[in-house]
Order: C-alpha cells, then sequence, then structure tokens
C-alpha cells in the first residue's frame, strides 16, 4: 500500500509529482507523431506515383529512396537528419550570401526524420493499395468519358485510402513507436521525460514502466480510431474485406 | 488527390518556416546548448527549466554582455557536433577546456575549476584501495604515473565507469591502461549502474560527483586522489565557433567581472559546496 | 572537400563493431524465434494461455524498443529481488540485458508472424495428412509447420532485417556494436555526418545482403506448382 501511495506521489500532479510533465510529454509524442505521419504520407504519395510512374528515372530514385530509409537503422537516420541537415541548409544559405547559422528544432528534425522513414512503408503500402483497385473500374470510368482528374478523385484516391487504410494503420503504430527516437535530438517527449525524471530521481523501473504504459496508451487509443476508420471505409463491402473479383 | 496535395504542401510549410530566421551578426541574442543531465552544473525539474550552477551563471553573465540569452537542450555527445552543424551559438555545459577540442572550437576563459577524482560504493574495500584523496597535477608526470599505478592495481578485475567524449574518458585511456571501462551517455546512468552493482567505480568531474553523493545519502563516497590540469583541462568554459572574436571578447569580459566580483565563489559554495574558481 | 582518408578509417574502424552487431542478431533472433514457436503453441492450449499471450503480444509490439531496453537494462538492475536472483549473472552484463530485450520484442512479432503462416496453411492438407493416419506431432513437423514457415518467410525476412536495425539501439546501453563505435568516433573526432553515413552505409549493406539471400531462399522452398509468396509491406 505504501508503495502505490509512493507511485502515485512520484507520477502525480502534486509539487513533487512528474504528471504534469509526464502529460505534456504524452500530448508532444501524439503531435509530433501526427505531423511526422503527415509528412509520412506526403513522402508516400510522392515515393507511390514515382513508382508507378512510367520514367525510369523516377522509378529508380523511388526505389532507391525506400531500400536506403528500410535498410539503415532509424537512429542514424534522425542523427543524420539532426546534424547534416543544418549543415547543408547552411551551406546553401551562405552561396546566397547569408551570413549565421540555421538553427533546426527538435520538433522539425524530428517530424521530418520519422517521416521520411514512414514514408518508406507508405509508399509501398500506398502502391499495394493502389495494384488493388480492379482494372475494370478504372476501364468503366474511361469509357464513361471521365478525365484523369475526375478519375483520380471518384476511382483512385477514395479507393486507394479505402485499400491502404490497415497498412496506414501499421504504419502509425510504427510512427509512434519510432517517436521514441527523437528525444535524442532534446525533444522532450514519453521517452526524453522519463528519462529525465530517472535521472532527477532516480526511479527507474517506475519510470520506464510508466513510459511503456504511456506508449501503449496511445497505441491503444489510437489503434482503435484506425479500426473504427476502417469499418467506415470497408461500408458497403462484401465481408472479408479486400479484392473484389 | 487534392486532400493529398494540399496536405503536402502543408507539410513542406511546416518544414520550411524555421528556415527564416538568421541570426544577425552583431550579437544581441544567445543560443546556449546545456546537456541539462549534469547536476549541479544543470539539470532539468519537472516542469522543465534547467536549473544548477550554470543556468544561475549564465543569467549573470548574460546580463553584464547585455545578450538576450536563449537555452537549448541537447544531449551531451552530440553537443560539439551541434556547434558545429549551427544549431546554438555556444555551450556551456560543464565542458572542460582540452588542447583536443581547441581544434576544432574556440573556448572563453574558463568560469570553474574543478579536479576529476572517483566514486566508490562506502562498503567497497576500494574506498581505501584507490589511494589518498591528495591532490595530482598531471604536469607532473611522475607522480601522475605512481597515483595511476595504485589505481590500475585497485581496479583489477573491476569495472570503471566513465562518461562518453569526456575528459575523464581521455584519462582512463591515457593513464588508466587496462582498467575495464564501461561508458555511459549521462552521469546519472553511472550513478544507476553504481547503485546496481555493475560497475565498481566512477571516474568524473568532483563538482558533478556532489550530486551523485547527495542524492545517495551517504551510501557513495569519494575515492583516490584528485587529478588536475594536463589533458583534463584547465576548466569549464563556453565553447563557440572558431573565427568570432567579438563574442569570445564579450563572454571574457563578462566571466572576469562574475569572477573579480565573487559571483563563481558564490554560485559555486551554493551549488558544489567548494570554491571552484578556477586559477587566473 | 571529401576527406577520403577519415572515411576509409572510419570505415575500417567500424569493422570491428561487425561481429557485435551479428551475434547481437542471431543470437536474439534464434532465442525469440523459439519463444515464438512456444508462444505460438501454448496459444492453441487454452483460453486463458491465449489471452495472455495475446496480452504479452500486444505489450511487447505497443510500445517502442527502446523503452524496453531501458526498462530492462536500468528498471531490472534496481529491483533488488532481481539483483539476489539466479539471473543477476546475465542481467549484470549489458550484453544479455540488450539480447535478452531484443529476443522478448522480436518474440512478440514472430509469434504474429507465425500465426499468420499458420492460418495460410490449407485446411486440404491437414484433412489429408489425417486421412493418411499422421499423429498429431507428425503433421505438425511435416505438414504444418512447413508449409507455415514457408508462408511466413517474406515477413520473416523483414522481421530480420528490421532485428538488424534495432540493434543499434544496444550502443545505448554502452555496447559497442556498429553504431556504438561510429557514436564513439564522433565523440573523438566531432565529425558526425562522415562517420554516421559510414555506419549507414554498412547497415545497408548488410541488410542489402539478407533481402537477396531470403529471397534465394523463398524460391528455393517453393515448389515449381506453387506461384510465388507476394511479399508482404514489411513494417515494424
Amino acid at each position: 500500500m505504501d508503495g502505490l501511495v509512493a507511485y502515485f506521489t512520484l507520477i502525480g500532479f502534486g509539487p513533487k509529482g512528474w504528471g504534469a510533465a509526464l502529460t505534456s510529454a504524452t500530448l508532444m509524442t501524439v503531435a509530433v507523431s501526427v505531423s511526422a505521419f503527415c509528412v509520412g504520407i506526403a513522402f508516400g504519395t510522392l515515393g507511390c506515383w514515382a513508382k508507378l510512374s512510367g520514367s525510369a528515372v523516377a522509378r529508380g530514385c523511388a526505389t532507391a529512396y525506400t531500400t536506403v530509409l528500410r535498410g539503415i537503422p532509424d537512429l542514424l537516420v534522425i542523427y543524420l537528419l539532426y546534424f547534416g541537415g543544418s549543415q547543408a541548409i547552411g551551406s546553401i544559405a551562405r552561396m546566397f550570401g547569408h551570413q549565421g547559422f540555421f538553427g533546426l528544432n527538435g520538433f522539425v528534425v524530428g517530424t521530418f526524420a520519422v517521416g521520411i522513414v514512414s514514408g518508406a512503408y507508405e509508399t509501398e503500402v500506398l502502391r499495394g493499395a493502389y495494384q488493388a483497385i480492379p482494372k475494370g473500374e478504372l476501364e468503366a470510368a474511361e469509357v464513361a468519358g471521365m478525365s484523369r482528374l475526375l478519375r483520380l478523385r471518384r476511382i483512385v484516391a477514395p479507393q486507394t485510402l479505402r485499400y491502404a487504410l490497415p497498412g496506414m494503420g501499421n504504419v502509425w503504430q510504427l510512427v509512434i513507436k519510432e517517436s521514441a527516437l527523437i528525444s535524442v535530438v532534446g525533444l522532450v517527449e514519453i521517452m526524453n521525460q522519463t528519462r529525465i525524471a530517472v535521472g532527477s530521481t532516480g526511479a527507474a523501473f517506475t519510470f520506464y514502466g510508466t513510459g511503456a504504459a504511456l506508449f501503449l496508451l496511445v497505441t491503444t487509443v489510437s489503434g482503435a480510431v484506425f479500426r473504427n476508420a476502417e469499418r467506415w471505409a470497408m461500408r458497403g463491402m462484401p465481408k472479408g474485406g479486400g479484392r473484389r473479383t | 488527390m487534392s486532400k493529398l496535395a494540399s496536405l503536402a504542401v502543408a507539410a513542406i510549410a511546416v518544414v520550411a518556416l524555421p528556415f527564416t530566421g538568421v541570426v544577425a551578426k552583431e550579437w544581441t541574442t544567445l543560443r546556449v546548448a546545456t546537456e541539462g543531465a549534469f547536476p549541479p552544473f544543470n539539470s532539468q525539474t519537472p516542469d522543465g527549466k534547467v536549473i544548477g550552477f550554470e543556468p544561475d551563471l549564465l543569467e549573470v553573465i548574460c546580463e553584464r554582455a547585455q545578450l538576450k540569452c536563449e537555452t537549448v537542450i541537447q544531449e551531451w555527445k552530440g553537443i560539439i557536433p551541434g556547434l558545429l552543424a549551427g544549431k546554438y551559438d555556444a555551450i556551456m555545459s560543464g565542458m572542460s577546456v582540452t588542447p583536443k577540442r581547441m581544434e576544432v572550437i574556440d573556448f572563453s576563459v574558463p568560469y570553474t575549476n574543478s579536479p576529476s577524482t572517483f566514486a566508490v560504493m562506502a562498503d567497497n574495500p576500494l574506498a581505501k584501495a584507490l589511494g589518498e584523496d591528495a591532490r595530482v597535477y598531471l604536469t607532473d608526470d611522475a607522480k601522475a604515473k605512481a597515483a595511476a599505478a595504485i589505481a590500475i592495481k585497485a581496479l583489477e578485475g573491476k569495472t570503471l565507469a566513465v562518461q562518453t567524449a569526456t575528459i575523464q574518458l581521455d584519462f582512463a585511456k591515457t593513464y588508466l591502461t587496462g582498467v575495464k571501462t564501461r561508458v555511459y551517455e549521462t552521469t546519472q546512468e553511472e550513478d544507476l549502474d553504481l547503485k546496481a552493482g555493475r560497475v565498481d567505480a566512477i571516474f568524473a568531474s568532483g563538482s558533478s560527483l556532489v550530486a551523485t553523493l547527495e542524492q545517495s545519502q551517504g551510501k557513495i563516497v569519494l575515492a583516490g586522489p584528485k587529478f588536475y590540469d594536463g589533458l583534463l583541462g584547465i576548466g569549464s568554459a563556453f565553447g563557440i565557433m572558431k573565427g568570432q572574436p567579438e563574442l569570445k571578447a564579450k563572454l571574457d569580459a563578462a566571466i572576469k567581472s562574475t569572477i573579480e566580483d565573487g559571483t563563481v565563489k558564490k554560485l559555486a559554495l551554493k551549488w558544489f559546496h567548494v570554491d571552484t574558481t578556477p586559477r587566473q | 572537400m571529401i576527406d577520403f582518408k577519415f572515411l576509409s578509417e572510419t570505415f575500417f574502424a567500424l569493422l570491428e563493431g561487425i561481429p557485435v552487431t551479428i551475434t547481437l542478431v542471431t543470437t536474439s533472433v534464434a532465442i525469440g524465434g523459439v519463444l515464438a514457436l512456444g508462444l505460438t503453441l501454448l496459444r492453441r492450449t487454452s483460453l486463458v494461455a491465449e489471452w495472455l499471450v495475446s496480452a504479452y503480444v500486444f505489450a511487447l509490439r505497443g510500445s517502442p524498443l527502446l523503452v524496453q531496453i531501458f526498462l530492462i537494462y536500468y528498471g531490472l538492475g534496481q529491483v533488488s529481488i532481481v539483483r539476489d536472483s539466479f539471473l543477476w549473472p546475465f542481467l549484470r552484463e549489458p550484453y544479455w540485458c540488450a539480447i535478452t530485450a531484443l529476443a522478448l520484442n522480436t518474440a512478440a512479432y514472430q509469434a504474429e508472424v507465425l500465426r499468420g503462416g499458420l492460418n495460410a496453411v490449407p485446411i486440404g492438407a491437414l484433412e489429408a495428412a489425417k486421412v493418411c493416419g499422421m499423429s498429431r506431432f507428425t503433421m505438425l513437423t511435416r505438414i504444418t509447420l512447413p508449409i507455415a514457415i514457408r508462408q511466413a518467410l517474406p515477413a520473416y525476412s523483414s522481421e530480420v532485417i528490421i532485428m538488424v536495425k534495432a540493434t543499434s539501439l544496444a550502443s545505448i546501453i554502452t555496447l559497442f556494436e556498429i553504431t556504438g563505435i561510429a557514436y564513439s568516433i564522433v565523440s573523438e573526432t566531432f565529425r558526425a555526418f562522415e562517420a554516421l553515413s559510414v555506419a549507414g552505409a554498412i547497415y545497408l549493406v548488410m541488410n542489402y545482403g539478407l533481402t537477396t539471400a531470403f529471397a534465394a531462399l523463398e524460391r528455393k522452398l517453393t515448389p515449381k506448382s506453387l506461384p510465388i509468396p507476394t511479399r508482404p509491406i514489411s513494417v515494424a
């Protein structure tokens, strides 16, 4: 019982408690994950378009992108962007005669890094989804006289999204977990906050355990949201989902 | 597709936004990096505030140098690469002036100087075996090697904790040859592993060990001699990019005034419980 | 502009980390594989067991590996019951803590991969085996597992590659594998970008080799009459 009281004092909202800090850290994890997920969708869309395009150069670039980003540890990607990113931007700026340095804050670098990594997975998800669209529907739309843009808006985009949702749910889970790595560039999200708390209290088991539980909370709640979205997207489809033949 | 396109535009905008700010050449603002995990030099409170000897001193220095200072948290091993990459303008994080670091960055004059020494569990025989509590200057090579030899013998078959990218690691590599060392990211993780019994001793800055001792409530004690000078440097100073004499002059003048009027001594006594004012 | 001397020195220094990375991967994937098999078989015994295994898989897949590593290394080291137990000689060492964390983590993912493979075993094949009079055990070793493993191979190859990448986290608990050595070079030379790029290239080559090897294995194990299983989207 004493242990429980001690635990709740430590993670509670009292003057000696880390409750407020952990709450804002959790919000930070959600914020950086959502932004990174959006950046990932942007990169994924671009990558998917390139992989499906007729241009061999575009296909080559997209393949290189997915191979490299899926082949090197994400921790390294984050570090490379963190240290390399400002260097590159700084030297470009100096070429145009700017003085001084450009700073990138942890949030932007983290969002960008996790976005780029998840974009590589997103590329494959979107490509698989696009290819799952029955060819007949595309042909029918073309015969019905729809323009390219109209086909994209009415047939391709909604269907791709529908088939991609389960895969995107997986990528979302990946993004949340990757966000823990951003702690290395100083962003105070769940992982970093628990590390700070362990440093100042010495209660390693308590705080790392709590950190793990907070991540589980985020993944579970958002997982439920994704499942609902999937159900909504699959409305009117035959049970068992997937491809119509 | 239009939805996706607008998302992409929004994402690019988010990424591009912070690129617009350029630091003025005349120093009116200063971004200062700190580890925030090196008590009592610098550490973070639950509400994210950085406290310690350095934030207190920084406040006075910035006021005297007429700078608007902003603190950036940066984990330790990336702190110099971060400066080189232009993430901030200066480092104030218990960083000692060493010849190796001076090859890549410039330093202000030091604002504190403390020796490096060992910490062990109070009930460990190592507390005695590491040698006497005496001042050893690495400039006196014979004496330094003799002290190191005693430590090497005491640490035979034991594991020593040192923090990554520190002068203490350089010391261990140069003087404590043959001792099994384990390299940690933060000093707090060294403390955890000393208490867990994964390592038998810590070699660190005496000032930072003050926090370790306080937190352990008597279970951890200092041991062995206190090492000064040589590759251990001449004290902690601001690290800045090379080729910025205006900034260096500004910081130097402010630091000297805080040393002369006793501000450094006052803050050192408050945080380290000993006067660590560097020799002029 | 590009300092080739530094790059080659870094490259040779990093080569020394490859054996550590490889032993970390092979040991943890092997232990994790055995655990996953155990979990998968356990899952089929009772409802309670199914529930427990699902909870395990959920917890390990739902939280970041980094947190799990910290929890096992610093968290368990703090608990005196653990320190007094027979496990301490193992958990005292960062190496075995890394193996434990990686193995427990990959076991959860591999269990899901195996479950997917088992679900793909055609009922007809099992019925045929039963009719032939095979015992439950023979059926498991001769029919179910070979088919399930073959089906699971693409997902399994992704999992191994993810583990290779995951070992880089071991550097955080003082291990000197490729990333750990790269960091120590960064801290000595302050040249983060170059050193980390070389490390990235080494990982890339290792993973490319693994992908190719798994693809070859897949082709070998798939009978000519069957279509090559489609590669699923690999996500950690």
